[in-house]
């Protein structure tokens, strides 16, 4: 919301030797930020009127000009210029020698064609306004002014181009201040000055209009309240240059009298207009009513639209002449022959409005104060302020009398009680009552009894926290102390979050980069993982307006994720990347109900020594880190993602806790990835559930061990864990650690078979071993490991 | 004899001082003093000697072996200080050759600082809380004062799954929940991922993170979200930041607050960083607002509290002067390792 300071000021007295930026800081600390500010012709410098005393033709070019003009000094100035609109006499714009334009163009004395000239003479656009702002003008060519001036005079204050524009953001609670008065207010209560308001008067005296209308609203339900008022013949012409300016300083194009008037009047009193041409209204009837599904309106952006029956609209006896709130039609408004107008001043539903330009796609800004709900009292004094400005600009002769339909308690306000004492407290401070009262009432809540009346332009004021909010700002919310929250509280981290910051310490230890990535994906991602079509992953969350395709549903899994971030960094040629994300994923439960959230970790590399043993090497650290025993892992092949060679799953108490393994070569060329990859993905809920991570204290051991090495050969297909586990297990109570340290295959070994060589300690802990001990013991795993198909390596 | 013993001891000390190698020595020891060395050789013969030589010749022997086995002993140390200085200077390598690294991986930029604030926050007695991003219409906006058809919701532009569950548009809603779940005393922090339907550029991502707080106890106050705010951000952005608080609106709290920083470049006179207003607005809070502690259960007449909401990534980005948020969600491994 643009606001331009000299309206403002008819409304409040704010000192001139208050600068835009102390104004803006003042209004912002006060609660009505200012985004920016801008003075009109700021940078303009050394333009001033001149007068037009001789011209004559340049003595070596066709097309230019050599012109004599007074600029108010000594002798008049000598100025060679191309525009052809000139006379002797006319007043013109003068930018001088070392003049600066309002781009910040600078001028200096020159010659064209050998002939000096000592400045310029200017068009509209050089000073930084358009024709629309003087209607009398032209775009080509000199502004040849006619404007109240005299040679010599500083053009910004003879054409008025020197106002300050505030440029204000105001917050959805406060549609009143999307209106000069609204905003004044708030100045005058910032800066402690009377708002001096203004009640319009009406001369009329042209006839009654009561009876030439009928006003019925249909759907009172919303529309509070729908007034009108008629205006007879009409003058449209261009208004006067003070309300051009303003209207230019508020962002509104200047257009005719009577447009410039509903703009002037919603801009004031943040209560939007419209006019109509009473001839278009079929039977001079106007309904307020929801539109009849498909039926049409060609709006006044010239566009046809269908509408619906939530929309509300203003019909005649036939047909749609304008979208409730939002736009008028075409057809029905003014134009140049238009003799009699109907204003409308109206209260409609602020979610209804909404809903209405959100559906055509328009938003204007009639529909965008309509919106955040408008104060029913405001409709029949901006009515009158728009007669009024016609009989001020004689721009019609206004008619006696009111038409209006009103569905309202105009009398009704909000109470709520005045609490200083609670109110203080509330805040933590020690504000006296009678301050309290003055900061009140200067918004116009009135104080009485130990109640507060709320004006009814006030719908965000019905807590008393609202209040204590209002005595706050005027308070000063940096006058208010700091103080900490009394009462010890411990704060800490869960066990749980404890845990995953072990997990994600862990990884960073091994090397690996965390990674966070995007929740929604591509149903097509998951056919890049090579899911199965009939997968109940493939089942997500649908999102049912994402921004693309490719952001369009939850993830249900995310190794998609950590494809596509594998695959971007192989594409940028970093080497030897390792990853990991703790991200969640998303399981759908039933329609309408939450889905399941599941926490997971999710690690991906590659690399030119990296191998499935280093994912692993990573993956047992990590599980040995977070104290997770006794888990299963077990080559698996139905790993859709995963090589089926190169996969395994590890499981724990039965429970699917992840999987680990070489990516399958079908996917990583889905990616684009020319290497081997490797991922592993946990539930870190199961993980957190089985990991145990106290910590007890073993004695060192007080009798030395004795390690022997067996090398064993067996059938390839054995798995190496197998022959551990069964050492493990027949080396009973003197077991210490089996420990691998060869796998074999090649020469010298039958095909088919493989040699394994292990390094086993064996130690007893109330004793030194004897050497037949050990060798009873390295006798019963021999006689375990035959059962199972593997010998002693001869 | 006395003759021979000092053209031993003569030789023999000759000897020693010019051997440079071990070697040599050992060799001058066994001929000198071995057992069958010079030395013993001449005192096989003292029996030949008169009763009142021998002492005299033996004593001279055993001074001769002392001096010569001394000065063997201070060359062998000299020998060896000095082979020592030989292969220590050999050994010379070139220091400014790269060490051998342990590769260690690095947090996320948005983790560092979120672990940052975290650490900030539970030192002020703050517990950790989570809230599911797939959240219900109710507590992501009804129950946080934004009904159906409030304007607010147009300035957030939300995904929406059915016409009850949206993705979460703040982390706000688990105030809600919290309060729910717990009586007063409450003091949280909840950080979390959130969505809106924001086309990704240098500045928006329809995925980013906020941080929720929330304080509700009896007595709580405005004065107290000032000073527990200014605490926490002059812990984060050092104790000389200039804090102020500016009135605003949010539906879920009031009175509302922006809490602005002062520009860290211009201190305040307006700069490019600042777009000329010489303050960075850094969070949104307020007192939680009456309807919104009675839709957690909780007697707006008993208790109050205050709730702030803070976006991880526009903290980040300034910290590190990173210009493009789809840095974040592109993780290539040369940025990700910059900041940790």
């Amino acid at each position: 919301m643009n606001l331009s300071m000299r309206w403002l000021k008819e409304f409040v007295d704010i000192d001139d030797n208050i600068t835009p930026r102390a104004f803006s800081e003042a209004m912002t600390m006060s609660g009505s930020k200012v985004e920016n500010y801008e003075i009109e012709g700021e940078k303009i410098k050394n333009v001033v009127v001149g007068q037009v005393l001789g011209i004559e033709k340049h003595p070596d070019a066709d097309k230019l000009l050599v012109c004599q003009v007074d600029v108010g000094e000594e002798t008049p100035i000598q100025i060679v210029t191309g525009a052809k609109n000139l006379t002797v006499g006319d007043l013109v714009p003068v930018a001088k020698d070392k003049s600066v334009l309002n781009n910040g163009t600078k001028i200096t004395k020159g010659k064209l064609r050998g002939v000096p000239s000592f400045g310029m003479m200017c068009s509209v656009s050089e000073i930084g306004v358009t024709v629309n702002d003087f209607p009398y003008t032209i775009e080509d060519g000199i502004w040849v002014l006619q404007e109240d001036c005299k040679v010599g005079d500083d053009i910004r204050e003879v054409t008025g181009f020197n106002d300050t524009k505030i440029e204000f953001e105001i917050t959805s609670n406060r549609p009143d201040c999307f209106s000069v008065i609204g905003l004044a207010r708030e100045a005058a209560a910032t800066f402690h000055k009377p708002l001096k308001l203004h009640t319009p008067v009406v001369k009329g005296g042209n006839g009654d209009c009561s009876n030439m209308l009928d006003v019925k609203i249909e759907n009172p339900e919303l529309c509070k309240i729908y007034s009108a008022k008629v205006v007879k013949n009409v003058r449209v012409k261009p208004s006067p240059r003070w309300l051009r300016e303003r209207l230019r300083a508020m962002g509104v194009r200047p257009i005719n009298n009577i447009v410039d008037i509903t703009n002037y009047v919603m801009l004031e009193y943040g209560q939007p207009m419209h006019a109509f041409d009473f001839r278009f209204v079929d039977d001079a009837k106007i309904r307020v009513r929801l539109a009849k599904d498909g039926e049409t309106i060609t709006t006044l952006d010239g566009v046809e639209r269908t509408l619906n029956n939530t929309n509300l609209i203003i019909a005649d006896a036939n047909k749609p002449i304008a979208i409730a709130g939002v736009m008028g039609g075409e057809y029905s408004g003014i134009v140049n022959d238009t003799t009699t107008i109907i204003f409308e001043s109206a209260n409609f539903s602020g979610s209804s409005v909404r809903l209405t330009a959100k559906q055509q796609g328009m938003r204007t800004d009639a529909s965008s104060r309509y919106e955040k709900g408008l104060d029913p009292n405001s409709v029949l004094p901006a009515l009158e302020r728009a007669c009024e400005l016609v009989e001020l600009l004689d721009a019609g002769d206004v008619m006696d009398g009111i038409i209006v339909d009103k569905h309202f308690d105009e009398n009704a306000r909000v109470q709520i009680a005045f609490e200083p004492q609670w109110t203080n407290k509330f805040l933590g401070t020690d504000i006296p009552e009678k301050d309290m009262i003055a900061y009140l009432e200067k918004l116009e809540c009135k104080v009485e009894n130990g109640m507060i009346t709320v004006p009814t332009f006030r719908p965000d004021l019905q807590h008393k926290a609202d209040i204590a909010e209002e005595i706050a700002r005027f308070y000063g919310y940096n006058n208010i102390g700091t103080t900490s929250v009394s009462g010890g509280s411990q704060g800490k981290y869960s066990p749980r979050q404890q845990f995953d910051r072990t997990v994600s310490q862990s990884m960073l230890a091994m090397g690996l980069n965390e990674i966070l990535t995007y929740s929604f994906i591509s149903p097509k991602y998951y056919d890049k993982i090579l899911m199965p079509e009939n997968d109940t992953l493939r089942n997500s969350v649908v999102i049912r307006n994402p921004l693309g395709e490719d952001t369009s549903v939850m993830r249900t899994t995310a190794l998609p994720s950590m494809m596509e971030i594998l695959a971007r960094n192989y594409n940028n040629r970093n080497s030897d990347v390792y990853l990991y994300e703790m991200c969640r994923e998303y399981i759908p439960t039933e329609p309408d109900k939450l889905p399941i959230e599941k926490n997971v970790l999710v690690a991906g590399m590659y690399g030119n020594d990296t191998d499935f043993f280093t994912a692993k090497g990573i993956l047992e650290t990590l599980l040995e880190k977070v104290g997770l025993k006794n888990y299963d892992i077990r080559a698996s092949s139905n790993e859709y993602t995963f090589h089926p060679g190169r996969c395994a799953v590890l499981s724990v108490n039965g429970e699917k806790l992840g999987v680990i393994g070489e990516v399958h070569p079908k996917c990583t060329e889905n990616y684009g990835i020319n290497t081997r990859v490797y991922l592993f993905r946990i539930d870190m809920d199961i993980l957190y559930q089985y990991a145990d991570n106290q910590k007890h204290y073993t004695p060192l051991p007080k009798y030395p061990a004795v390690t022997r090495d067996i090398a064993l050969i067996c059938d390839e297909n054995i798995p190496v864990i197998e022959l551990q586990k069964t050492i493990e297990k027949a080396g009973g109570k003197l077991m210490e650690t089996v420990k691998l340290f060869d796998v074999y295959q090649g020469k010298q070994i039958e095909s088919g078979k493989k040699s394994v060589a292990f390094n086993v300690t064996m130690r007893s802990k109330d004793s030194t071993l004897t050497d037949e001990q050990a060798n009873s013991t390295m006798q019963k795993m021999m006689n375990a490991l035959e059962k199972i198909g593997a010998t002693l390596r001869s | 004899m006395r003759n021979q013993l000092e053209e031993i001891r003569k030789s023999a000390l000759e000897n020693i001082k010019s051997a440079d190698v071990l070697q040599d020595i050992e060799t001058l020891r066994v001929k000198c003093l071995g057992k069958k060395g010079q030395l013993t050789s001449i005192l096989k013969q003292m029996g030949k000697l008169s009763p009142e030589e021998r002492p005299v010749i033996g004593q001279l022997a055993n001074e001769i072996r002392a001096k010569i086995e001394q000065a063997i002993e201070e060359k062998t140390k000299e020998i060896k200080a000095h082979e020592q200085e030989k292969k220590l200077l050999a050994e010379k390598i070139d220091v400014t050759l790269p060490g051998k690294t342990v590769k260690m991986g690095s947090r996320h930029p948005l983790t560092v600082v979120l672990d940052d604030i975290k650490e900030i926050f539970v030192g002020m007695g703050f517990d950790i809380v989570d809230g599911p991003e797939v959240e219900l219409d109710y507590y992501n906006f009804e129950a946080l004062n934004i009904p159906k058809d409030h304007p607010a919701r147009d300035t957030q532009d939300t995904f929406y799954i059915t016409d009850n569950i949206l993705l979460r548009t703040q982390t706000s809603p688990v105030q809600i929940r919290v309060m729910e779940q717990q009586k007063p005393p409450i003091r949280i922090i909840s950080p979390g991922r959130v969505y809106r339907s924001d086309a990704v550029d240098a500045t928006h991502s329809p995925v980013f993170h906020q941080i929720e707080g929330l304080v509700v106890d009896k007595g709580i106050t405005f004065a107290d979200l000032k000073g527990t705010l200014e605490t926490f951000v002059k812990r984060l952005y050092g104790e000389d930041t200039v804090v102020r608080f500016r009135p605003h609106h949010f539906p879920f709290t009031e009175p509302s607050a922006e809490l602005d920083v002062q520009c860290f470049n211009c201190h305040g006179e307006g700069c490019r960083l600042c777009k000329g207003e010489g303050w960075i607005e850094i969070l949104g809070c307020g007192m939680v607002h009456p309807d919104v502690l009675r839709n957690g259960g909780i007697d707006p007449e008993e208790y109050s509290g205050f709730a702030l909401g803070y976006g991880l990534e526009r903290v980040c980005m300034r910290r590190y002067d990173i210009d493009d948020l789809r840095l974040f969600f592109e993780n290539d491994v040369r940025f990700l390792k910059q900041f940790d």
